[in-house]
């Protein structure tokens, strides 16, 4: 049995200890918006955080949690469903394509512009290049993370006309 | 489960028109129901509840119903895989039937027949039918139709659902709708249509003041004549298309609801999950297997050989995966010859030297090259190496499965439903009525998801099991065992007149698949050309991977063309321009690009610009990119695109296909190879097989130019042809070194 906080709530799960977080979470525990992408902590699609630090889930064995609290892309939003910054802007630039690499790139920048609310272009490069996106959206994903933190101007306002 | 044996008809059916082309039928409750594309043996009363979704529904054709809510839904044959489809469609839809974008929303349309694609089909068999004034002519629809229902075209790819499914279907049927309830309300109102106006899901008219919700008269409109050639908007006209409307898609990717395929938990299903391993070479079967210690892992509830693959049923899919890394396997020998990389290159280059100077198959021949070369006043001649390509979406290959009871419902990624019907049908043998393939959003495809290996393995495991089992591909497993982009050799050859004027061109190549043309440089006025290939056998088996053959044909052109213009001494783009004087879009486009990224300013230290034009799927795209040499290694710093699709329906979501489409091309041409060792392939993670990372991508500016009048190009695909061309020619032009061979990063270490 490990028991831990996921996403504010407290959780006990009869789970093999050496499984990972990821399979945890999608399986037993019914959230499927945290994804399998790679299983060797190379792509970042699986990216939750564990005491508020973006951990590869799809490596991080559930015995890992024990007394500690998981977020995942379902826990971000505020308790009515209110979408963060990074969401707000994550739909101002239109940055997902086929999405399935989005929850992991969410939860990386959500925890980088916590820490780093102003970030340069190189903050950016270091908090993000553990996230692959095979759709390319890096640039719109970088430009989110800019809007999120209110150094860009959001897409609408930049093109207006074009809506 | 599903059931979908023929359900009976309820309700009347309403006029059928003679013109075949729209069909009506009627719902429960006197509901109205039009169909586009369907055709006598109107199968609209067995359509209607597998899209009903409430009562109170009408169901305005196939592709569009309205609610008594005057809620708009869009049912969308393509899938969405990220390209937009589904909200571009019911932007097009929307926009003819002078819907209120607000209240519109999108529907998968279910995996039947009558979704075909049928001007897919018709696309790709006999695209000339779509410029002739008569395309609407029911004799070519319904052959088309009936060619697509046969050959399963339900499917996305080929850059074509705007081009194809959303201008000659969605349009058309938005705008035969917004006819019939304009005629409903005239009868109603007792005034002349012509009288009547619409607007945002309404009816106006003016003079008597009377308005009213399309929902009021959708079931009145049932009566109405059908015009099978309804009148569409000119551009002035729309309202919708052109701007960038918000994809409807993208909430639901920010906050973990988005259901993908790996995501599919049916109701009233309790899983198992199964792990895979398929043999290193394809081909080869099982021939000893020790599963012992397998056995005793945890979690694991059945083994299965299945003869040319393994599967490890069990309680999760970690459980799984850890039992199958722990068989011992032995596969038979394949009987392939080819066991390293260099013995499939060895094989190109021996159907090359066969070929020689005129073997092989013409592709396209213009004047007498043999004779130009001859009196050349300067030849070059060079050869280009690709490697296979993987497709590597983000969501691994894999597929849910029940099969129970004579019937089997499955759920997958997929873009190609109906053919994934048609692959259980003859991996299990039961019959196309008794199966039910869902689809949900895909997590990428690329080309991988055209294929049914995965699914026929998914349902073969849940034959076996009887239990409903969701089987997942490790990344390993999609690396190593998929299907691929072909490697391959060209060899160019140009002779240049005395002014440095191309006149002739010529290249040998082993792969041709997709599009026909792709090698062909039709856009230059060169006068004496010819292309040809010599084919060899690919070990690997072949898919369509984004752009398909323009992804190296692309490559393979414009590197040789940017040759020609450096041995002319020419400006890369003075050269081309000068060879685009029959081109005149093409050309537009290319000094656009120039404009755009400042081709002639000066140079900052280490670095230089490279530049290409392709055109691919109906749109022609020109890039320059930016190269930072400084440390010694290529460092993209900026990406101009410009593109001319004739007009664009969304120019956000163009610019995103666009960009991605430049970033699958730059990953490529940077890290992109699939290497064999033993006939197996070597790569088999995103650490070997590597992608371009945010830290690696340079920004990218895309421009459009929306030239009109000519029919409308596809946009998931154009971006990518000119991206690894525009890179090596800047790489060309920083360093002097011309690289004849990808990927470029290994090259540089």
């Amino acid at each position: 049995m490990t028991s831990f906080t996921l996403n504010g709530q407290p959780v006990t799960v009869d789970a093999d200890p050496a499984m990972p977080i990821l399979w945890v979470v999608r399986e037993k525990l019914g959230l499927n918006g945290t994804k399998f992408g790679c299983g060797i902590a190379q792509c970042g699609a699986c990216t939750v955080h564990l005491d508020g630090e973006p951990v590869r889930s799809c490596s991080t064995p559930i015995a890992q949690a024990e007394g500690r609290e998981v977020t995942t892309i379902e826990g971000i939003a505020g308790p009515e469903g209110e979408l963060t910054k990074v969401q707000q802007a994550w739909i101002s630039e239109q940055v997902p394509q086929c999405g399935y690499c989005q929850s992991g790139q969410i939860m990386a920048a959500t925890a980088l512009l916590r820490d780093n609310p102003t970030p340069t272009d190189e903050d950016i490069d270091t908090a993000m290049s553990g996230n692959i996106c095979r759709c390319g959206t890096y640039t719109r994903i970088r430009r989110a993370i800019k809007v999120a933190a209110g150094i860009e101007q959001p897409l609408s306002e930049r093109l207006p006309g074009e809506a | 489960m599903n059931d979908l044996s023929p359900k009976k008809e309820r309700g009347k059916l309403a006029k059928w028109s003679r013109r075949g082309f729209i069909g009506a039928g009627v719902l429960a409750g006197g509901g109205l129901l039009i169909g586009i594309g369907v055709r006598p043996g109107n199968p609209i009363g067995a359509l209607a509840p597998k899209v009903a979704s409430g009562a109170g529904e009408q169901l305005v054709n196939s592709w569009v119903k309205i609610d008594a809510n005057n809620i708009v839904t869009a049912i969308v044959p393509h899938c969405e895989m990220g390209q937009g489809a589904h909200s571009v469609l019911a932007q097009m839809l929307a926009d003819e039937l002078d819907a209120a974008w607000d209240d519109v929303r999108v529907m998968q349309a279910p995996t039947d027949g009558s979704y075909v694609v049928s001007d897919t089909a018709r696309m790709f068999a006999a695209p000339f039918t779509l410029n002739a004034a008569s395309w609407i002519e029911p004799t070519w629809d319904g052959l088309f139709t009936q060619i697509g229902r046969f050959a399963d075209v339900m499917i996305t790819g080929g850059s074509s659902s705007i081009r194809s499914t959303g201008q000659y279907q969605m349009r058309i049927a938005g705008a035969a709708a917004r006819q019939m309830l304009k005629g409903a309300a005239a009868e109603a109102w007792d005034v002349p249509v012509g009288e009547i106006i619409t607007r945002d899901s309404t009816l106006f008219h003016e003079a008597s003041g009377k308005s009213a919700p399309y929902a009021k008269f959708a079931s009145a409109a049932a009566d109405q004549p059908m015009d099978h050639t309804p009148t569409l908007k000119s551009p002035a006209e729309y309202r919708l298309m052109g701007k960038s409307k918000a994809r409807t898609d993208i909430p639901a990717k920010i906050n973990g609801t988005a259901q993908f395929g790996i995501d599919a938990e049916p109701d009233g299903l309790d899983l198992s999950y199964a792990a895979v391993v398929r043999p290193p070479v394809n081909g080869s079967n099982v021939t000893r297997m020790n599963a012992e210690r397998a056995m005793e892992m945890p979690g694991v509830l059945q083994i299965l050989n299945m003869g040319d693959f393994v599967a490890v049923v069990g309680d999760s899919y970690w459980h799984a995966q850890q039992a199958v890394n722990a068989i011992k396997i032995d596969w038979s020998r394949s009987d392939s010859p080819v066991l390293a990389t260099e013995d499939q290159f060895a094989a190109f280059a021996a159907a090359l030297d066969h070929a020689g100077e005129d073997g092989g198959e013409e592709v396209a021949a213009r004047g007498d090259a043999a004779a130009a070369f001859s009196e050349a006043a300067t030849a070059i001649e060079a050869e280009y190496k690709v490697p296979y390509l993987a497709h590597a979406p983000m969501e691994p290959v894999n597929c849910t499965a029940l099969v129970k009871d004579g019937k089997c419902d499955v759920w997958t990624s997929t873009q190609v439903p109906l053919m994934a019907r048609t692959a259980i049908e003859k991996a299990i043998g039961l019959s196309k009525y008794d199966i039910t393939v869902h689809h949900p959003y895909l997590g990428g495809a690329f080309g991988r998801r055209l294929e049914n290996d995965y699914v026929t393995m998914a349902v073969r495991i849940a034959k076996a099991t009887g239990y409903p089992v969701k089987m997942i591909w490790s990344r390993e497993e999609d690396t190593q065992k998929g299907v691929y982009r072909p490697a391959d050799i060209s060899r160019h050859r140009a002779g240049l007149g005395p002014d440095g004027k191309l006149m002739a061109y010529g290249s040998v190549f082993t792969q041709r698949h997709d599009p026909a043309e792709a090698s062909v440089p039709a856009m230059y006025d060169i006068p004496n050309t010819s292309v040809r290939v010599a084919a060899s056998e690919l070990h690997l088996p072949f898919a369509a991977w984004r752009s398909v053959d323009h992804s190296q044909q692309g490559w393979f052109v414009e590197s040789f063309i940017d040759e020609a213009a450096h041995a002319a001494g020419a400006d890369p783009i003075e050269y081309r321009l000068a060879m685009l004087q029959s081109s005149p879009r093409h050309a537009a486009v290319l000094s656009k690009v120039a404009e755009l990224s400042d081709w002639n300013a000066p140079r900052a230290n280490g670095t230089a610009k490279g530049v290409a034009i392709v055109e691919s799927f109906g749109t022609i795209a020109a890039e320059v990119i930016e190269v930072d040499m400084t440390a010694g290694k290529p460092k993209m710093t900026n990406c101009w695109a410009v593109c001319d699709a004739g007009f664009v329906m969304n120019p956000d979501g163009f610019r995103n296909q666009i960009e991605g489409g430049i970033v699958f091309g730059l990953t490529a041409a940077m890290y992109g190879e699939i290497d064999l060792a033993g006939g197996a392939v070597k790569q088999s993670n995103f650490h070997d097989y590597k992608m371009l990372r945010m830290n690696e991508v340079p920004n990218i500016e895309v421009a459009i130019i929306n030239s009109g009048d000519v029919p409308v190009g596809g946009a998931g695909e154009p971006g990518l042809p000119p991206a690894a061309p525009a890179l090596t020619n800047a790489i060309f032009a920083a360093t002097g070194r011309r690289l004849r061979e990808l990927p470029i990063a290994k090259q540089f270490a």
